[in-house]
């Protein structure tokens, strides 16, 4: 079964992601995701029936520990890789409402 | 003497006798990265003056005796993955060109404890998207052995730079074969150990539940005395294990006589070079002159595997590469921004390369609604298979012998066009991540004149089976010495 993404359904991934792109690059993804998928189908070939999901690593287990307050890192510190701050806070433009 | 092509056993011996220093060392390493890496281009920041210090201390600590490991003042490279305090950790992506963490990852942590000294970080395919280096951002990696070659990825740096003596031993880390691929092309030791074994704090994730930190190395011995530096486990990782580190060279020596070695034969069909099959082939008698049992084994979901893995892999990773948004650390890119959704828009679009972008939109794609069942939630349930694959082989047999790449080395360009080829080339290594075993990668022949690598894999947590095997055909082969003349 041969799937086409079409370039709708490329801008609406992008999207998803918060990534922005063109319209030529949504052409050329959606040519190389269709060969992609359709390689990926050939997981139908195989029989799953009552087969649980790996959802974890081997050693899954609950790691449970005392919630004990220790020193983090220091707020200048953490705050040198922000793009921009002010007052000891990541600054951003406006997440929610008007201005 | 050339110091750098030392081991790390041989290097370790004559510092500790006082031969040579490791400030002598590290000058010599750092002259050679100065001198070969423009060639080779592994190195995406060497750290001069970090290392010389850090040479000096461990001079220091040899001259007093005190707390002295195999690793003290031993020059070593780290893939630009793994968080470095004050030295740029760059994933070789743009949207972290000038990114420089604040804190040390445990790794980073326990080698300096050790007193292992870091010369520079190594590239790598951006983020770990890759099997030749070519999709760093920043230039692309050659093959010691032939500069028109690609040197594996995605820890093309770390391997090249192994290969090319441009460090006594590499750091690299392995999602789907990004250790074990380029150790095969670049004729080095490394492994992949068991998921869990290592810790990931300060690993900059691809995908969670696959990426294991693992170290390159000249042979098996050093790999076993790597890793038992900077295994255990870590409160800062919840997934690592807590059993106790093994000592893994005390036991190294032991006998493989009578122990039971898998040929899984789904490894070995049509589209294999010749001249990597007949090296395995030879590779296979061998472990039979040395008193093995060989027996053919089935992992009949092997074709699966790829399928599997990348879907699983573009589905983390769309998650994963969520952090890199341009408000926090990194690239960001806010002109004429009206609102943080275009922060994120145009540092993205700007940040990242195209097969980033492509993993991370099909990742999106698989999880998304309608498409859910049909990729993600049937390649887990395929996974399971996977790991009952491994899990059947390993009541017959004690190891597993395979080849890690179909071909040695292709060149550079050969693949870039067509990402689905460039995926086809982890067939072979992609499938032991997903089920969390542990396998290393060793120099075994060549073809053409270029490296072939096999992989031993072994059961979940028995890396010492696998140090001990590999170990043995070290002794009786000289593969693992031969060094490209560059």
């Amino acid at each position: 079964m041969t799937q086409t993404i079409d370039t709708k359904t490329i801008k609406h991934v992008a999207n998803l992601v918060r990534l922005g792109i063109s319209e030529e690059e949504a052409q050329k993804f959606s040519g190389q995701f269709s060969a992609i998928i359709d390689y990926f189908n050939m997981l139908n070939e195989v029989d799953t029936e009552n087969v649980i999901p790996a959802s974890d690593v081997a050693n899954a287990e609950n790691v449970l520990r005392e919630d004990v307050v220790k020193p983090s890192m220091d707020r200048e510190e953490f705050l040198k890789n922000a793009p921009q701050s002010e007052r000891g806070y990541v600054k951003v433009p406006t997440v929610l409402g008007e201005e | 003497m050339q110091l750098t092509n030392l081991t790390i056993q041989e290097a370790s011996e004559l510092l500790k006798t006082k031969k040579i220093s490791s400030v002598e060392l590290t000058k010599e390493t750092l002259k050679r990265i100065h001198d070969v890496d423009k060639k080779v281009k592994s190195y995406v920041t060497v750290t001069d003056d970090l290392a010389l210090k850090q040479a000096k201390q461990a001079d220091e600590r040899i001259a007093k005796g005190e707390n002295i490991t195999p690793l003290t003042g031993i020059p070593f490279a780290m893939k630009d993955c793994i968080s470095t305090r004050d030295v740029k950790t760059t994933c070789s992506s743009k949207i972290l060109e000038n990114y420089v963490p604040q804190y040390n990852a445990t790794v980073t942590n326990k080698l300096a404890d050790a007193g292992a000294v870091l010369v520079g970080k190594t590239n790598m395919d951006e983020f770990g998207m890759g099997s030749s280096c070519e999709n760093s951002a920043f230039f692309n990696t050659h093959n010691p052995w032939n500069l028109n070659h690609v040197p594996g990825g995605s820890s093309g740096g770390s391997a090249a730079a192994m290969s090319a003596s441009l460090a006594t031993f590499t750091i690299g880390e392995d999602t789907g074969g990004s250790v074990r691929m380029p150790a095969g092309f670049c004729n080095v030791t490394g492994i992949k150990p068991t998921y869990g074994r290592v810790s990931r704090y300060g690993l900059i994730s691809l995908v969670s539940s696959f990426d294991c930190i693992g170290p390159m190395t000249r042979d098996a011995y050093d790999c076993a005395t790597v890793l038992e530096a900077i295994a255990g486990h870590d409160e800062k990782d919840s997934t690592t294990y807590n059993s106790a580190v093994p000592n893994y060279t005390k036991n190294i020596n032991k006998s493989v006589k009578g122990m039971k070695l898998g040929i899984p034969k789904e490894y070995f069909v049509a589209g294999m070079e010749a001249g990597v099959e007949s090296s395995i082939q030879e590779a296979i008698r061998t472990y039979e002159k040395l008193g093995m049992e060989i027996h053919e084994v089935s992992l009949p979901t092997t074709q699966y595997g790829l399928p599997v893995y990348y879907l699983l892999l573009f589905a983390e990773a769309s998650s994963n590469l969520a952090r890199f948004d341009g408000t926090r650390f990194g690239l960001s890119k806010s002109e004429n921004a009206k609102d943080v959704i275009d922060i994120y828009l145009q540092t993205r679009r700007e940040g990242f390369g195209d097969e980033v972008k492509r993993r991370i939109m099909l990742g999106a794609y698989a999880l998304s609604a309608g498409y859910y069942d049909a990729y993600y939630l049937k390649a887990q349930k395929v996974r399971t298979l996977l790991r009952r694959d491994f899990e059947t082989a390993f009541s017959k047999v004690d190891i597993l012998l395979a080849p890690t790449c179909p071909t040695t080395a292709f060149k550079l360009g050969e693949k870039t066009s067509d990402p689905l080829e460039m995926y086809l080339s982890d067939i072979y290594v992609v499938a032991t991540n997903p089920a969390g075993v542990p396998a290393m990668a060793l120099p075994c022949g060549f073809s053409n004149d270029m490296p072939v690598g096999m992989q031993l894999i072994g059961k979940h947590l028995d890396e010492q089976t696998i140090f001990q095997v590999g170990h043995a055909y070290q002794q009786v082969t000289d593969w693992h010495k031969q060094l490209p003349l560059i």
